[in-house]
């Protein structure tokens, strides 16, 4: 039996930290939280939490059954808290769905036209491949929530004014 | 720290002298900077001055500017000496970026071919880790071993471990494999706790290789080293570069470019600084679930009581080292 505790976080149960600013501005750390931000979205909002160049992370609060996605590129989802399950479709003309030089993850219309590839189930600490030129759908039974390592695209949601910290706090 | 990017000439003297008969140690020449240690010492020389700093911290200090090729922006062993990467060139420096210093014009800079010093660097390392010592290592694991002593053995694995760098994702096939206890990867103490249940993973026949998942927080709990990112996953140039963190990160890194950490585990307390003056700016707590993003112009130091996991989260595109040069980069990753 161990003799630490790890301590993660969860949609019911996060702590968050913040910045104590000596001589600075706590809005030039972009300070957020993945467990806040999804407590605070709609069922697979993506919002950004994270902004480098066009490259972004973005938090999913995956609960019951997402729209289908694509991309043009690779995409990755890092399970965070709770348990979603993935579907996977390789689409049959996915230059039809989704340009191939376009960024970020793109919806697609009504049910993907493809082969069925498999599906994974992501428990905390689980992290999938979504591939280019596949469809993908989300769905958790009880809320849980996802790290998406993605770039900037259609369905980016940016509302760094709410999510991040603004004013000085003094840290314990 | 950047704006000194190929001003200078550059160096081109490399020496490693002859172990010393009393501590066993070879001693070494970059440019006209010398470094030699003893039992408890690194001593740094240069034109005109001098400066100490205890073996373990430069030890550290010195396994990751090694392991990480100079990484982004400036490696600082402490207040005074350190190296700035400008992506082929480097350089090094003393009381460069220390105020005092500077303004007493005490202050030393050479620039150097990157792999010509990196060379120098890595038989430093070779040379004065003794065995059963682990730069690598906090000083409270088993196999941290102590720096301290004349020269005695070497520890030719620990230094020369290999950063792993997935191409993909670690776990598909051909890419960094997984670790497990079979692979000589076993648990942390620390992290001993953490699940290793692996994904279900359900591939139609013909799409094994693109239907694919690792479990993130096993593999980070079986790292053997701290302080040390290694890539797990790429989006073109956005890498996710988790990494286990005990003790306190061994170096001041002073950012070029912005640098996002996502708290995965546990917490971790940054003090943050000034880049070019070291002036204190802010301190931050991150606990589980946090996100910040770091400065392009600060240096910043970890503190993690407990081993934890963060995800580092880089940008390795070839136009930042141009947008930096240029002043085009953003200092601050989010404007609101």
């Amino acid at each position: 039996m161990s003799d630490y505790t790890t301590v993660y976080g969860s949609l019911n149960d996060f702590t968050p930290g913040g910045v104590d600013p000596i001589n600075d501005d706590p809005k030039n750390y972009v300070f957020s939280n993945v467990f806040d931000v999804a407590s605070r979205s709609q069922p697979y909002e993506r919002v950004a939490v994270g902004k480098n160049l066009e490259y972004a992370l973005e938090v999913v609060r995956a609960e019951g059954e997402s729209p289908w996605y694509t991309a043009a590129h690779d995409e990755f989802a890092l399970c965070m808290d709770g348990q979603v399950e993935i579907h996977l479709v390789k689409l049959d003309d996915p230059d039809a769905v989704v340009a191939p030089d376009s960024e970020g993850a793109h919806l697609v219309d009504g049910m993907p036209e493809g082969r069925k590839m498999g599906r994974i189930v992501l428990n905390r600490g689980h992290q999938a491949l979504l591939p280019p030129g596949a469809a993908y759908r989300f769905s958790a039974e009880s809320p849980g929530v996802l790290l998406m390592q993605t770039i900037f695209g259609p369905c980016t949601v940016e509302r760094w004014a709410e999510i991040c910290q603004s004013e000085p706090m003094k840290l314990d | 720290m950047n704006e000194m990017a190929n001003s200078g000439t550059l160096q081109s003297h490399f020496k490693i002298n002859p172990a010393s008969n009393e501590t066993g140690y070879k001693a070494y020449e970059a440019g006209s900077f010398k470094f030699k240690r003893d039992e408890y010492f690194v001593e740094i020389a240069w034109p005109n001055g001098t400066h100490r700093m205890a073996a373990d911290d430069f030890m550290r200090a010195l396994m990751r500017d090694v392991a990480w090729g100079f990484f982004y922006g400036t490696i600082a062993f402490d207040e005074v000496f350190g190296t700035t990467n400008h992506y082929g060139i480097v350089d090094m420096f003393a009381g460069t970026y220390h105020e005092v210093y500077k303004a007493a014009g005490r202050d030393h800079l050479e620039q150097f071919r990157a792999e010509e010093l990196l060379k120098l660097m890595k038989d430093m390392v070779e040379d004065w880790t003794n065995e059963g010592y682990d730069p690598f290592a906090a000083p409270g694991e088993a196999g941290a071993g102590v720096p301290w002593g004349r020269k005695n053995g070497d520890n030719h694995d620990a230094v020369n471990r290999i950063r792993v760098t997935a191409e993909r994702m670690v776990g598909l096939p051909g890419d960094a494999v997984i670790r497990t206890d079979d692979n000589g990867y076993p648990k942390n103490r620390m992290l001993a706790d953490v699940a290793e249940d692996q994904p279900l993973v359900e591939a139609e026949p013909g799409f094994e290789k693109e239907v694919a998942a690792f479990n993130l927080y096993d593999y980070l709990s079986r790292s053997d080293v701290t302080w040390n990112p290694s890539v797990c996953s790429v989006v073109k140039e956005s890498l996710f570069c988790p990494t286990s963190e005990e003790f306190s990160l061994p170096v001041e890194h002073g950012n070029d470019r912005c640098e996002w950490f996502v708290q995965l585990s546990d917490h971790i307390a940054w003090d943050v600084k000034d880049r070019d003056t070291g002036r204190p700016r802010a301190k931050l707590v991150m606990r589980a679930g946090d996100v910040a993003c770091m400065p392009a112009d600060i240096r910043h130091r970890g503190y993690s009581p407990k081993r934890s996991m963060l995800l580092v989260w880089e940008n390795a595109s070839p136009r930042v080292p141009e947008m930096i040069q240029k002043g085009e980069a953003p200092v601050v990753a989010v404007q609101f």
